[in-house]
């Protein structure tokens, strides 16, 4: 659709939802140049979400194939649940750039590519024989050469800032570009360089002379027949921000233990894609956050089990290698009936893997890898913000049911930001646990509240209350170590039971579409936005198909067997081998379509329509 | 609104009244049954640390003994405090956590040879890197008890045992020195068989502000009964103990008559009177120094050679951990304001939708 003018007075086609990635050596300011992209977007009314994409070197040689950093965006009106399948433009600061990403363009999408940066060398660098910007190897793609560098120098020069500096500019001379390619304000952005670098009024300065100067490039070059207009989407009402599935995980679990009125300890061990959560969480003393970096995985698991003992909210994060060292601990928190929250943001395994590639591999772990009859909660975020909620009902139900808590996350939720509907705090639920209760005679550490199961949570520095704990069995009620045999059996059913009923205090199992119909698309994880896009497009081309997605995994929440029985057929999508998908045929007694993908990549939309279009047919 | 000004709901009132009257050891007694072996050392180390606690001050419900896993780690279950069984060598990283939890806690971690610098040495060195404020009693036997009988990590090299049929081929760890390598602010040495020395070590360790590490020889009656002979035998006690004292010279033996000196960087036991010695050339011990060359040294003493020594190694002043860990939270309190969760929320680039 096509409307005339812009504010550029050049003809606008206006688009529901556009993807733009943003690529370049890893010291090209990409995920900068991207993340403030993201935020003009959302500040016009779009929806967002975002993808980085690292390279897995620290510092890969400039130029190469292994040094490329990339960003991408999706944005538009509110069905943007990914961030994109294929971009429709690609920005590539040199070669190697364009050679990772030219592959996953839209066909007859836009290449800017700084043509600068295509010497030589670079050619070389990047594996090409000739320059792909003359030779007609792009001939399905618009293919738009900028002198970036150049005109970066020039328009810095009276910065006065060395050459070298004036020339990391060049990320913003692209950004001002994109901006009036989507006809967007560059008020905010200068707005931002402001704040950001008001200790450097030359640094400053040069960001936005680039800026402006790739913004007027696009707009007299006449290199874009036409401006872009992506929809704004309907959101409801409130305050937002950009957010990452980490930096919501750690404010949720700020948030949580400021309503719980006890200090979080975050003990961890550093590791990818985890560390952020880490990073996060250290720059917020000021909420009394005692973060701990410990020698090891298990350690950190043990410093916050015993942080939890010892009166504080005790939390630890780590991804999947790291929760197999923790796993002996677990047993313990299992065993000793202490609130604890485990995030395991997963990656693709086993062993090392691929440490910087998504992967839902770790469900089997997290639902069963301990020894003994160990249960725990299993809980999953479905998107970034969605990390806030979840680490607030991690909180809330360890604490209220005295149980460890296994939060599942992945690399791609992790890294990958949307707009976060920011809450009231006052309005957040208080998670206040009630002190125990002195009794006559000794005090009793596992005598259970009749609704919840759980024991009371005694910490040191309570008079009355000193008891002793430990891995060892108890004896139900006082908690005196035994080894009756009954009682074990009888402790081995509480423990589960427990867990179980928990099930009664989470939201029933609740279908996105209709209640019948030919297929049920289940899901859990970051899977979710994939997930939502396909069902939307398969039911827009006339598909009976619904959308459950689990967020608790154990318990499960109640109804998902009468769910699964009201539609013909069932379809399983997870970045593993069907691990959800064998727990629900083992637990419902019905058959089910896996849907694997294990390729380190999330689910594309188009990729999940297809399978339903498939198990429908079949 | 921030939760963190809330006020809490209300404690219940303390049950006893502790800090009103003077502890005795009697009030650290549990009534559970103790299943040590007949003859264990590890009845000697409970009573005196029973006796250390009733004699700081501190009300039961402020303490914390946590262990792992063996014979010396069922101490939490015999002492009327809060206790933590943990799992095999964690103690150091469950006691971390408590400590951080709250400062305010005398925190004890009860561990043995093989628990300690076996399966759980690295959580030990890095305790006691960190300088947590926390006790570590090490009960060394030199044996694996509870499992009955094989070779621990301090078990001297050639010592037959179940595991190790035709002698062991491993050099042992020893005690003192990885807690000197590690940076220990105190370190010390004591032995179960004489209580009052073993009551002055614990309670200097329990008043000394910071991670302290003290190793407590000790035999295994059922395993590894003969473990220690040279140094627990009271006849030969003065030859065979070096009883070290901060600031003094360095001496054993019937009447102070023997006294270490360093030649070549060896040490050297001298006959005080018979080898014409001047009291001025004899190793005066200093236990304050930064360096840990001298410590290690008589760490190293060794019978048949040399006498064991006994006592404080090692008691500098550093900040704890947890100390520096609630400063650094005070100064951002100070620097910002008690957190504000809403601010905290509402921080970076926002936008409001209508």
């Amino acid at each position: 659709m096509e409307s005339c003018c812009s504010s550029a007075g050049r003809p606008v086609v206006e688009l529901p939802q556009s993807t733009v990635r943003f690529a370049g050596d890893s010291g090209d300011g990409m995920q900068l140049v991207g993340s403030q992209f993201a935020d003009l977007a959302s500040l016009s009314g779009c929806a967002i979400r975002t993808i980085p994409d690292f390279p897995s070197e620290i510092r890969a040689p400039a130029g190469s194939l292994a040094g490329v950093s990339g960003y991408q965006l999706s944005f538009g009106g509110e069905e943007i649940t990914t961030p994109g399948d294929s971009p429709f433009v690609l920005v590539a600061m040199n070669p190697a750039a364009l050679k990772v990403n030219l592959s996953e363009l839209q066909p007859g999408g836009v290449v800017v590519a700084n043509a600068d940066e295509f010497t030589k060398g670079n050619l070389t660098k990047a594996r090409y024989e000739a320059n792909p910007l003359e030779d007609g190897s792009l001939a399905g793609y618009r293919v738009l050469p900028v002198p970036m560098t150049r005109m970066t120098d020039e328009a810095t020069r009276a910065s006065g800032l060395p050459g070298s500096a004036r020339a990391r500019c060049k990320n913003f001379f692209a950004l001002g570009m994109m901006a009036w390619l989507y006809d967007q304000p560059m008020q905010p952005l200068l707005e931002w360089l402001m704040r950001k670098f008001r200790k450097s009024p030359p640094v400053m300065a040069a960001n936005a002379a680039s800026l402006r100067a790739g913004y007027n490039y696009a707009n007299t070059a006449e290199l874009f027949r036409v401006q872009y207009a992506v929809a704004p989407a309907h959101l409801p009402k409130g305050r937002y921000r950009r957010v990452t599935g980490n930096e919501a995980v750690a404010l949720g679990l700020i948030a949580a233990a400021a309503r719980l009125g006890r200090p979080l300890v975050y003990a961890s061990y550093p590791i990818t894609p985890a560390s952020d959560i880490l990073h996060e969480l250290s720059g917020h003393k000021e909420f009394d956050v005692r973060v701990i970096q410990c020698e090891d995985e298990i350690a950190a698991c043990c410093a916050a089990l015993g942080a939890s003992f010892g009166g504080a909210m005790g939390a630890t994060g780590t991804s999947g290698p790291g929760l197999a060292l923790k796993t002996e601990a677990l047993g313990l928190a299992v065993m000793t009936e202490l609130p604890l929250v485990v995030v395991n943001v997963q990656r693709a395994g086993p062993s090392t893997g691929m440490p910087t590639k998504t992967e839902q591999a770790d469900l089997n772990m997290a639902l069963y890898g301990r020894h003994g009859e160990a249960p725990l909660v299993v809980l999953a975020a479905a998107s970034p913000a969605d990390g806030f909620a979840i680490a607030f009902e991690a909180v809330r139900l360890a604490t209220r049911y005295m149980t460890p808590v296994l939060v599942l996350s992945d690399s791609f939720l992790a890294n990958s930001a949307e707009a976060f509907s920011i809450p009231d705090v006052s309005a957040l639920p208080d998670l206040r646990v009630a002190p125990p209760v002195p009794e006559p005679g000794a005090f009793a550490a596992y005598r259970r509240d009749p609704q919840t199961l759980a024991r009371p949570w005694a910490a040191p520095g309570t008079a009355g209350f000193e008891h002793r704990i430990g891995g060892l069995e108890k004896q139900d009620g006082s908690g005196v170590v035994t080894y009756d045999s009954a009682n074990h059996r009888r402790m081995v059913e509480l423990r589960a039971q427990k867990v179980a009923g928990i099930a009664a205090d989470i939201p029933p199992a609740a279908v996105e579409g209709a209640a019948t119909g030919d297929l049920l698309v289940v899901g859990w994880g970051s899977s979710y936005g994939a997930i939502v896009g396909a069902v939307r497009q398969a039911r827009d081309e006339g598909y009976r198909v619904s959308h459950l997605h689990l967020r608790h995994l154990h318990p499960l929440p109640r109804g998902v067997g009468e769910v699964l029985h009201s539609f013909r057929r069932v379809l399983v999508p997870e970045n593993n081998l069907g691990q959800l998908n064998a727990l629900l045929r083992s637990q419902f007694l019905i058959e089910t379509v896996a849907f694997p993908k294990v390729e380190g990549r999330p689910f594309l939309i188009r990729e999940i329509r297809n399978a339903i279009e498939e198990t429908i047919r079949a | 609104m921030n939760a963190l000004a809330e006020p809490l709901p209300d404690r219940p009132p303390p049950s006893n009244a502790d800090c009103l009257r003077q502890l005795t050891r009697k009030d650290f007694q549990t009534d559970l049954e103790i299943r040590w072996c007949p003859g264990c050392g590890d009845y000697a180390i409970l009573t005196q640390v029973q006796k250390v606690l009733a004699s700081l001050g501190k009300p039961r419900e402020q303490c914390v003994f946590v262990s792992g896993i063996g014979c010396s780690s069922r101490f939490p279950y015999y002492v009327n405090t809060y206790g933590f069984h943990g799992i095999h060598g964690r103690a150091p990283a469950i006691a971390t956590g408590v400590k951080c939890a709250n400062p305010e806690l005398s925190v004890w971690v009860v561990t043995g040879d093989g628990d300690g610098l076996s399966i759980g040495t690295n959580h030990l060195i890095h305790c006691l890197r960190r300088n947590v404020d926390i006790k570590v009693l090490l009960f060394n036997n030199r044996i694996y008890g509870l499992t009955k009988g094989q070779y621990s990590p301090t078990s001297e090299f050639g010592k037959r045992t179940k595991s190790s049929p035709l002698r062991t081929i491993e050099q042992p760890i020893r005690p003192i020195q990885t807690a000197l390598a590690a940076e220990a602010t105190f370190v010390a040495r004591t032995i179960y068989a004489d209580p009052n020395h073993l009551l002055r070590t614990v309670e200097a360790a329990a008043r000394h502000r910071g991670a302290a590490f003290v190793e407590i020889l000790q035999t295994c009656r059922v395993f590894n009964d003969d473990a220690f002979d040279a140094v627990t035998d009271r006849a030969t006690a003065a030859e065979s103990r070096l009883l070290l004292e901060h600031g003094q010279p360095i001496r054993f033996g019937a009447d102070g008559r023997k006294g270490l000196v360093v030649r070549q960087m060896e040490p050297v036991v001298v006959d005080v009177e018979a080898d014409g010695i001047r009291a001025e050339d004899l190793l005066v011990h200093n236990a304050r120094s930064d360096s840990a060359a001298l410590a290690s040294l008589l760490a190293e003493l060794e019978p048949p050679k040399f006498p064991t020594a006994l006592g404080v190694f090692r008691a500098i002043e550093r900040p704890t951990y947890d100390h520096l860990l609630t400063e650094q939270i005070r100064q951002a309190v100070q620097r910002r304001g008690t957190g504000d969760l809403q601010a905290l929320l509402n921080s970076g680039t926002t936008w409001q939708v209508d």
